[in-house]
This record gives structure tokens, sequence and C-alpha cells, in this order.
């Protein structure tokens, strides 16, 4: 009894200790909840990445490279907390293709989003093919007939300089200059020996800006580009290089966008749901169940503490469809105690004393909860893995719920309950441990 | 005991809902919306009074849409429907959808699908919809595995899963309408809430079942002899109060959740409480009903 007693006093102080904590944090500011996008508003984009030029072992590299780019260039912009990651095709999507996926909280307008992205160039070496002669026209058809890709891609750029090339005749001509890293230097260094004679392009987003004839090997990873460049324009392009050139083109296959005072609303009527909703389901279970319902209030509190810190710690994500997980879980998390409490007082019926009835309510509800749970958990894992991002917030914090509840219910109400030490078969004690409209 | 006498009552019961139901999906069909198939979904408030319908629709011609759907919600609000825009309409989307200027126009929300994603997210639904069946299938089956006399536990699953159809069929038919009548999008949510009522349905069903089984058990160990249909109405009686509180508080917050909580949010609410609901009926009307049926129709034999 004392040992049940202290052990009560114990989770009660964990309890209060996480809703301190909850408090603190959230008065303060210093830990807030993520929230998704449709929270705080924003825009997400997903790209497609053509991949078709770059052999399949770089994929990941490029990807990686991709990412960073792009990372920066937002980064650069000063957008808040962004987002940017990769992502491969399922299978059952039926083709097979590499994504980025990038989200910017804050910036709810879509075109301004793809502007910022969009302004990302694209830089690509070709070689011109054996026989073929460098095309008069910039279409994309007659440059992918003459063209094929080098070695080198984009990827291996590390930056790019703005400098005044004069050679004798000519006036100081602006060019920009190319560096390139370990792997990238090597690979030019093969590309400019073993291919002396031919002509190598520089292509940015798709258009040949320069087509020298590889004169020489160079081995010190530096390219020249000399196109025709006014001073300006040679600066935009070394600052646009070096805020970072995308690897492989991309392609926009999806925008979502919500604006932040949606968000907002949301976010209130959320907040709002949530508190009535824990107060109607605390309130039916104090009318219906008294005393235990009282005990499944103070569990159903401490549930919602030691979630909400969860989703602060881990952190989970929280999206609209999240909260309505959390909500619709604080329903299903009183389903244990509502079948120990339905139990026990079966027990108490058959005539015996109130200890006694308890311990075995609880030891009868116990294969039900197990059971039940397991279904739910079923559920949750495969919706997560279905998800897309709506989804796996609502899987988590359903899955989440689901373990919580099951801890919070058969410890923490079994142990008040004991603690508590109502014994004997009193009238009173049927009372208390009764339910409904007669006892 | 009432439940299972009476069984017949209950049974004419359940398959008229589940003819309504089928008859709603038949009817109304069931439009998978854009983050199935791809498409532009556009919420756009007017600050002044919204444009008429007319005045929109031309607007988009002009700019090039074709076989969009309009439709008003809120007080202020358009929801525009459309194929996967040109860049070109993109761009323009913002002065489109304010008549040039004329009328003020904030858009709430944008959504662009692309059609591979669509493909991607429908094929892993049906695939996350028959995993979901499946495992609890198996999971059924394992939890019954002992359970032979007098009814084998092939049949408990199999009953399960005939609820579970119920259990679908109910929200899926309510949804049809709801898409109907009120506009709501079949997206990714309706999946999540599909799925969400299947947990909970063979949940409470797996309890009723549970407590067949205990008592059949008790009843073997003290060598009680007792009639099958009165051992299954006795287990019924022993669970009811547990199953309609269930059901109650978790129904308590999905109205909350509905009249309270976030718009986006709301459809599914609604589904998910029409499925529960149906959950909650199926394993008390249908579930050991159906199981003392088979009972029967197996020892007449």
């Amino acid at each position: 009894m004392w040992q049940k007693r202290a052990l009560a006093l114990i989770i009660l102080i964990i309890g209060a200790g996480l809703g301190y904590f909850l408090y603190h944090t959230q008065v303060t500011g210093s830990r807030p909840f993520k929230l998704g996008l449709d929270l705080s508003g924003g825009t997400q984009l997903v790209y497609r990445a053509d991949l078709s030029d770059i052999q399949a072992a770089d994929t990941v590299d490029s990807m990686a490279a991709l990412r960073d780019t792009i990372e920066r260039r937002v980064n650069l912009f000063g957008v808040a907390e962004p987002i940017v990651q990769t992502e491969t095709s399922s299978v059952l999507s039926g083709t097979s293709e590499q994504r980025l996926i990038v989200e910017l909280p804050g910036v709810t307008d879509t075109q301004k989003a793809i502007a910022l992205i969009g302004q990302t160039p694209v830089l690509e070496f070709r070689m011109l093919k054996a026989g073929a002669s460098v095309p008069t026209d910039n279409a994309t058809s007659s440059i992918n007939a003459a063209f094929e890709p080098a070695t080198l891609t984009g990827k291996d750029l590390t930056s790019a300089q703005l400098q005044f090339q004069g050679t004798t005749g000519a006036l100081n001509q602006p060019v920009v200059v190319l560096t390139f890293n370990a792997e990238g230097a090597r690979l030019f260094a093969d590309l400019t020996k073993n291919n002396v004679g031919r002509y190598f392009g520089i292509f940015l987003d798709g258009a040949p800006i320069s087509v020298p004839v590889i004169q020489e090997a160079i081995p010190d990873g530096t390219a020249v580009i000399s196109g025709n460049f006014t001073a300006e324009g040679a600066k935009e392009l070394a600052r646009n290089l070096n805020e970072g050139a995308l690897p492989v083109p991309i392609t926009l296959i999806s925008t979502q966008t919500i604006s932040g005072t949606l968000g907002e609303q949301a976010v209130q009527s959320g907040i709002y749901a949530g508190l009535f909703g824990i107060g109607a389901v605390v309130l039916f279970m104090l009318l219906w169940y008294r005393l235990p319902g009282i005990l499944a209030g103070v569990a159903l509190s401490l549930y919602i503490v030691v979630m909400l810190s969860l989703f602060n710690l881990i952190p989970v994500t929280l999206t609209a469809a999240g909260i309505a997980a959390f909500i619709l879980s604080i329903g299903m998390a009183v389903d244990a105690n509502i079948l120990i409490f339905e139990r026990t007082k079966e027990e108490l019926r058959s005539g015996k004393g109130a200890q006694e009835a308890i311990r075995e309510g609880f030891h009868r509800a116990w294969p039900s909860i197990r059971d039940s749970n397991i279904s739910s958990m079923i559920t949750a894992v495969i919706l997560f893995w279905f998800g897309s991002s709506i989804i796996q917030g609502f899987a988590l914090v359903f899955g989440l719920g689901v373990l919580v509840s099951m801890l919070t219910a058969i410890s923490v109400s079994r142990t008040f309950l004991l603690a508590l030490g109502i014994d004997g078969t009193s009238r009173f004690t049927h009372f208390l441990l009764g339910s409904g409209v007669r006892s | 005991m009432f439940i299972v006498n009476h069984r017949g009552i209950f049974f004419s019961i359940t398959a008229t809902i589940v003819v309504l139901a089928a008859l709603s999906i038949g009817l109304f069909g069931l439009h998978p919306g854009i983050d199935f198939t791809g498409g532009t979904l556009v919420q756009v408030t007017y600050s002044a009074g919204r444009p008429t319908a007319p005045a929109l629709g031309s607007a988009l011609d002009a700019a090039g849409f074709s076989g969009y759907s309009l439709r008003e919600a809120g007080t202020n609000d358009y929801i525009l429907r459309a194929g996967i825009m040109t860049a070109a309409q993109r761009t323009a989307l913002p002065q489109t959808l304010s008549l040039g200027g004329s009328s003020p126009a904030t858009i709430d929300q944008q959504t662009e699908v692309g059609p591979t994603i669509g493909t991607e997210l429908r094929n892993k639904s049906i695939v996350a919809l028959g995993l979901v069946l499946l495992c609890i299938l198996l999971f059924i089956a394992f939890a019954f595995r002992k359970v032979s006399k007098p009814v084998s536990s092939w049949v408990y699953g199999l009953i399960a899963l005939i609820t579970l159809v119920h259990d679908v069929i109910v929200p899926v038919g309510f949804f049809a309408a709801l898409e109907h009548f009120a506009g709501a999008q079949l997206d990714a949510l309706f999946v999540t809430a599909i799925l969400t009522v299947l947990g909970f349905s063979i949940h409470d069903t797996i309890v009723v079942f549970d407590r067949v089984r205990e008592n059949l058990r008790v009843n073997q160990e003290k060598g009680r002899k007792e009639d099958f249909a009165q051992t299954a109405g006795r287990s019924l009686n022993q669970t009811f109060v547990r199953s309609v509180n269930t059901s109650l508080t978790v129904l308590i917050t999905l109205l909350v959740l509905y009249f309270v909580g976030p718009a986006a949010t709301r459809d599914f609410a609604l589904t998910l409480l029409v499925g529960i609901i149906a959950g909650t009926y199926s394993s008390v009307f249908l579930a050991t009903p159906l199981l003392v049926a088979v009972e029967k129709w197996r020892s007449s034999k």
C-alpha cells in the first residue's frame, strides 16, 4: 500500500514536472512546437530532377549536391527554417524519379517561392559528338543531337570568379573562371588530356554559353568561360554560379501554398477543439464512473502532458491532421480505463473486496486492451508507411497516442486506484466504484 | 440477449443501411480528388465580396483554363478545381482570380499535384487498404487460434471481415453523398479516415469476441453446459456498456473536432464519425448475432 502511494506520488511529480516544462517553454518561447506548413503558413514545392545525363552510380551524389545548392540559395534569401529534402519515388508510382522537396515557411506567395528557386542556374558540361559540328541555333533538339554529356558535372564546381583577360591585340575581355573540387579537377584533367582538339561546351540552363576547342590538357582544375560577356553579365554569372548552380535540371511538379491566416485559424481552432474535447471526455468519465472517473481524468491529464512533451522533444512536426489524431486519441485513451473499470465493477458485484476486485479487473481487462491496441498499431504503422507528409503526421501522433495511452492506463490508473486504499464491500465503496445512474 | 434473440430484425436493419450506402456509391459515384489524379485546387477569398460565378468563369476561360469547376465556399470564398496549370497560367493566377484587379482577391490555399505523385498516392492507398485488411485478418486468426468449439476460429475471422466490409461501405457511401451535395474532397485524409475506422472497428469487435472466448473457456473449465447463443448473448451484455462508452468518448472528441476544430479536418471528422458509429453498431448488432447464426446453421446440418 505505501509502496503504491510512493509510486503514485512519484508519478504525480513527474507529471507536474512535465507540465511545468511545457508551461515554461511555451511562455518563454524557448522551445516552441514545430508546426507543419499547413499551420504556420508557407509554400511547399516539389521538383522532379532530370537525371537522364547522369550515370546511375552518381544519382545519390547529384541529388545531395542539388539539395545543398537549393538549401544555400534558400538560406541566402533569409527564409526561416526552410526544409530541403530529396525523395525517391515509390515503386508504386509506376515510374522511377528523383524528387526534391522544398518547404518554405512564411512564404505564402507561390510565384515568389517559385522565382526564388527558379533563379538558380543549371550548369552542365557537354562534349561535341564526334563528327558533329557546332549547331548554329540554340534549339534544344539540335543541341541534344550535337552534344553528349561530359564526365564532368555541375556538382563538381566549387567557385566561379570574374577576371579580365587580355590577349595581344584584344581589349581586356571579362571572363568567368571556374574552379573545380578535387574530383572535378581530376575529371577535367582526364577529359582535356584525352580530347585535345574536340569541342567542349559549357551550358547554362540548357543553352551553350561557351564552346571552346580543347587546346591542351588542363591539370590545375580551372576552366575559363569566355563568351561575349559584358563586365556586368560576367559578374552576374559568377555570382549566380557561386550562390550555387544546379548540377541537374529540375522541373516543378507540385506546389502547395497555405496562407498564414488560414494556418493561424487552424492552430486556434485546434487548441480550442483540444480543450473542449478533453473537458467533455473528463466530464463524461466523472459523471459515469465517479471515483475511478476522477482517476481516469488524472491519467488523461498525465497522458496529455506526456504526449505534448514528446511532441516538443522528439520533435514531432504538428499538422492539422496530427492535431486531429491527438484529439481522436484523447477519446481512445480512456478506452483502456473503461475496460478496466467495467471489469472491476463486475468483480465487485460477484462479492469480492474492493482491492481484490481492482486487481482482478486489471488482470482480466489486459488481454482485451492488448489485442485492441495491436490492431490500432497495425493501422498506424501502415498509415505511416503509406503516408505523404500529411498522413505521416497523423500516423505518428496516432501511434504514439496508442502506446502512451496504454502505458498511462495500465500503470497509472492502476497505481492510483490501489494507492487510494479503498477496501471492503460497504455500500459506500460500491457507490464510489459503481457507475451510471444506479450503483 | 435481446439482440441475439431478435437478430433477424437487426440483420434487416443492417442490410437496409448497407444497400442505402451502396446505392449512394452507385448513384453519386466516388470522384478521386487532385491528391490522386493530379491537378490544381485553389481556395480564394474576396475581401470585398465575391464576384458572380459566370464573371469569374469568363476570366478563367480567357486565361485558357478549361474543364475546371468552381464552388462557393464560406461567405466570400471560391474553390477552384482545375487541371495542371501552365507556367503562364500560374503566374497570371492572382490577376485572373481578381478579375484583373477589380475584385481584390487573396489566395488562401493553392495546391498543385503532379500526375506521377497522384498515381503514386493512389496506388499506395490501394496497397495500404489491402495491407491493413490482410494484417487485421491475420491478427484475428492468430488471436482466436485457440477457440475451435463450437465455432472454429476462421469463422470469427470471416465474420470480423464481414463487419469490416460493413464498416467501410457505410462511411464510403456517406462520403459519396457528402461529395455530391457538399463538395467534399476525396483526398488522402479520406483514405486515412477509412483506415482508422478499420483499426477502430476491429478493436471493438475483438473486445466482444474476446469475451465470448473467455466465457467459453470458463464454461469448459467448470463443465457448465450452456447453449452457444446464451454464451454469446451474455458476452454481448457484459461488453455492451464498454462498447457504447468507448465509442461515446471517441464520438465526443470527433464532434468537438467537427464543430470547433480546423476547417481542414472537418470532412475528415465527419467521415470518421460515421465510420465509428457504423463500427460500434456492427460489433454489437452484427458480429455476435452473425456468430450465433453461423453456429445454429452448422449445428442444424
